[in-house]
């Protein structure tokens, strides 16, 4: 058997996984397993310039791909800047590895140079996480990580390596586990099938129904089967912000998305439904508004593979715990059974007048149908993410960073495949988009990859401008560029009385053109609607070249709708600065 | 209401850092906590106590399962189970008649001295939760120098086990 070091064990253990691309930096603590990395790994290592970044990448990728992100960091302030990234992954529930480093076994709780706490620092944001004790155990530790990561409800994994642990002059016997059992460890395989008839008999028997589906559908990859039952059933579909593309955003069956800032009809027909399926989706507090108002005349069926996520606000009726693939082929073949036996189900006359209903509100709010903007020649931000649609055809890898810039997005780019769309839900990271953008590149580098940020985000990490330049990823970022923190403007202005506390920087935002040429990369302006599409497809037809569009858009303008709240329901909405429902 | 809910879980580092961190990030509270390796050296089992409805009970119970480390766990208060706390209290015990008191006290609630000072005593006394309270409540005439309890720990009564092969 083959003997290697600890730091070798890792480089080749990562080999063995199939692992595509390391997102990290180096640092003292990891300094062995960089050696063995230089020395002998298969395995491309991306140098970032943030640790924030490393996690980002690798979220990117994983988002993107379906396969976990793989981060590199070293102990100590390494360690602490992929929090945030793995905090984004996980509120996500995105696969991820994390491998930090940590000061030597015999100087840990000394506070000694570079030394934190990791496991504790990561413990509430992380699946699970792993301090290696005995190098000999670094090959079925790195096994257990990935597993876990992928299995179940994904998530990140951490696990923290005391570099004495990665000495190269110690050797063990080398073995990559095919397979790992973790005997306090046992994801769902199936979804109880009393329950699934349950769920097909209610199904069926729906007048209004909905299908309400989340990022679970995306990661559980179960987009095909959700959009053969909607089709076959012919019933509308909503999806969560982390949904989106899980149905195809083009096809008449779909409502756009929900929540705070849903389509009027998604919501509408949320409010009025009266079954719910909802799908890898959690009903949090961005859908639901307030949870007692919640969709009052609905019975909820509701799939997901973690039974935390059931109940946990709103309560559901016929709970189904298991993987959406399963419980999808499942209920649908339940759903053919019945309809055998009685063919006249779904009650045809209801859903009609159900689809007539749902046509009305889109034709009275709907922003993909009614939207008209004013003549003037400056530019909605609306507008440039349907630029963006057009010329990439809508068929671009989306990233977003978080404020109005991604409300626009999800909105707007009718994403058509699963995994297109790319941004932080849950966690809502300014800083996400741009290296969420370099793992998605990496990962498919013949596709067009967008970051769609505004001038607050984007200088979260603007620093990776310099690892796109490295790595060659000519991604495009179209800056959406209002000159104020635009969502915390909104809020300003809609409950603060325009009070703008923090929320401006005008003076002090860089040439960005000049900057991107620093960086060796193309800036272009974009000032007015006569020259958007132009431009926009000037920049796309640059394949080699990171481009950034600075796109000067209308200052003022808020995304709508947006719920009311306090004590409003799914249906209390704002539909522009002075309409309401 | 109160519950008592019992885990078997991984004797492993940082695995009841999991289950205490769990209670604080969520909101929950724990009201008593016991914790030791079971005859099983690898598995430890843990007792706690917390209060809450059905619905932060229920949540409770997902949450802990979710934990990597945590094997199984069963709400015993949902069935007939015995629990026991333990105390070591000492007070003072001086003169004849102080004394006198403390041991037939101490004798009425079925508990030992288990130490003698020339102005203490330290007395061992094992029981569900509310025995130890009144037992508390009883001696409350008398100087309490110091109250230690184990924390409740629990069992179901019969053929129900908390074990890692079901069989």
């Amino acid at each position: 058997m083959e003997m290697l070091s600890g730091g070798e064990m890792i480089a080749r253990a990562l080999e063995d996984e199939g692992v595509e691309y390391i997102f990290g930096y180096p640092g003292g603590a990891v300094l062995h397993i960089y050696d063995a990395l230089f020395k002998s790994s298969k395995v491309p290592h991306v140098l970032v310039r943030h640790e924030q970044a490393a996690t980002h990448a690798a979220d990117g990728y994983a988002r993107a791909t379906g396969k976990p992100g793989v981060v590199l960091v070293t102990s100590g302030p390494g360690a602490t800047n992929a929090v945030t990234g793995i905090a984004t992954a996980y509120m996500d529930s995105i696969p991820m590895v994390v491998l930090s480093g940590q000061v030597a076994s015999h100087l840990i709780g000394e506070d000694a140079f570079q030394e934190t706490d990791m496991v504790g620092i990561s413990r509430p944001i992380v699946k699970h996480s792993f301090m290696v004790r005995n190098p000999e155990d670094i090959p079925a530790t790195i096994k257990k990580a990935f597993y876990l990561a992928t299995s179940g409800r994904p998530g990140p994994v951490v696990i923290d390596i005391p570099k004495d642990a990665t000495r190269p002059d110690l050797k063990f016997e080398y073995h990559y586990p095919e397979s790992v059992k973790i005997r306090s460890y046992s994801p769902a395989q199936r979804g109880h099938s009393g329950q699934i008839k349950k769920a097909a008999r209610l199904l069926l028997s729906a007048k209004r129904p909905m299908i309400y589906a989340g990022g679970g559908v995306v990661q559980g990859e179960g987009s095909a089967l959700l959009t053969e039952l909607a089709q076959k059933l012919n019933y509308p579909v909503t999806n969560t912000l982390m949904g989106l593309g899980a149905y195809p955003g083009t096809d008449r069956q779909f409502l756009g998305m929900l929540g705070m800032h849903g389509l009027y009809e998604a919501n509408m027909a949320m409010h009025h439904s009266d079954v719910i399926l909802a799908v890898g989706a959690r009903f949090d507090d961005r859908v639901t508004n307030t949870v007692s108002k919640f969709c009052p005349g609905a019975k909820i069926i509701h799939i997901d593979i973690d039974p935390t996520s059931i109940s946990k606000t709103v309560g559901a009726d016929i709970p189904i715990v298991g993987p959406v693939q399963s419980v999808l082929s499942d209920l649908m073949e339940q759903v053919a059974l019945l309809q055998k036996k009685d063919p006249q189900l779904p009650d045809a006359a209801a859903l009609q007048k159900w689809w007539q209903q749902i046509d009305e509100w889109r034709d009275k709010h709907g922003l993909w149908t009614g939207r008209r903007y004013g003549e003037s020649d400056s530019i909605m931000p609306q507008q440039v993410i349907e630029s963006l649609y057009r010329v990439t055809q809508g068929d671009a890898y989306v990233t977003s960073d978080v404020g109005q810039h991604q409300m626009f997005a999800a909105q707007y780019y009718r994403f058509d495949q699963p995994r297109r769309w790319i941004n932080s839900g849950g966690l809502g990271t300014m800083g996400f988009g741009l290296p969420a953008a370099i793992g998605a590149k990496l990962a498919f580098p013949d596709k067009d990859v967008a970051c769609v940020t505004g001038e607050g985000s984007i200088q979260m990490n603007i620093q990776e401008l310099s690892t796109c330049t490295q790595y060659k990823t000519p991604v495009k970022i179209i800056n959406l560029r209002n000159n104020y923190l635009g969502m915390v403007k909104q809020w300003q202005d809609m409950q603060y009385e325009g009070r703008y506390a923090m929320s401006t920087y005008e003076d002090s935002l860089p040439d960005f053109v000049k900057l991107m040429e620093a960086y060796g990369h193309v800036g272009i302006q974009v000032t007015k609607l006569s020259e958007l599409d132009a431009k926009m497809e000037e920049a796309f037809a640059m394949k080699d070249k990171l481009v950034f569009l600075d796109i000067f858009i209308d200052r003022m303008e808020h995304v709508y709708p947006m719920h009311i709240a306090p004590n409003g329901s799914m249906k209390d909405m704002w539909l522009s600065k002075n309409e309401r429902t | 209401m109160r519950r008592i809910i019992s885990i078997l879980m991984e004797n492993e580092p940082g695995a009841l850092s999991r289950v205490v961190g769990l209670f604080s990030q969520r909101g929950y509270n724990i009201e008593t906590l016991n914790v030791a390796p079971t005859e099983d050296a690898t598995l430890s089992r843990l007792t706690l106590t917390t209060e809450g409805d059905d619905k932060t009970i229920e949540q409770i119970t997902k949450q802990l399962n979710k934990l990597v480390d945590v094997v199984k766990l069963v709400d015993l208060s949902e069935g007939a189970h015995v629990e026991r706390d333990m105390m070591l209290i000492k007070v003072r015990a001086v003169g004849g008649v102080q004394r006198d008191e403390v041991k037939r006290t101490t004798d009425i609630f079925r508990g030992q001295i288990v130490d003698v000072g020339p102005s203490v005593y330290t007395i061992q006394l094992t029981g569900t939760g509310e025995k130890l309270d009144s037992f508390v409540v009883a001696m409350s005439e008398m100087e309490i120098l110091e109250v230690v309890r184990s924390g409740i720990a629990g069992i179901a009564r019969g053929e129900k086990v908390l074990r890692l092969k079901s069989s």
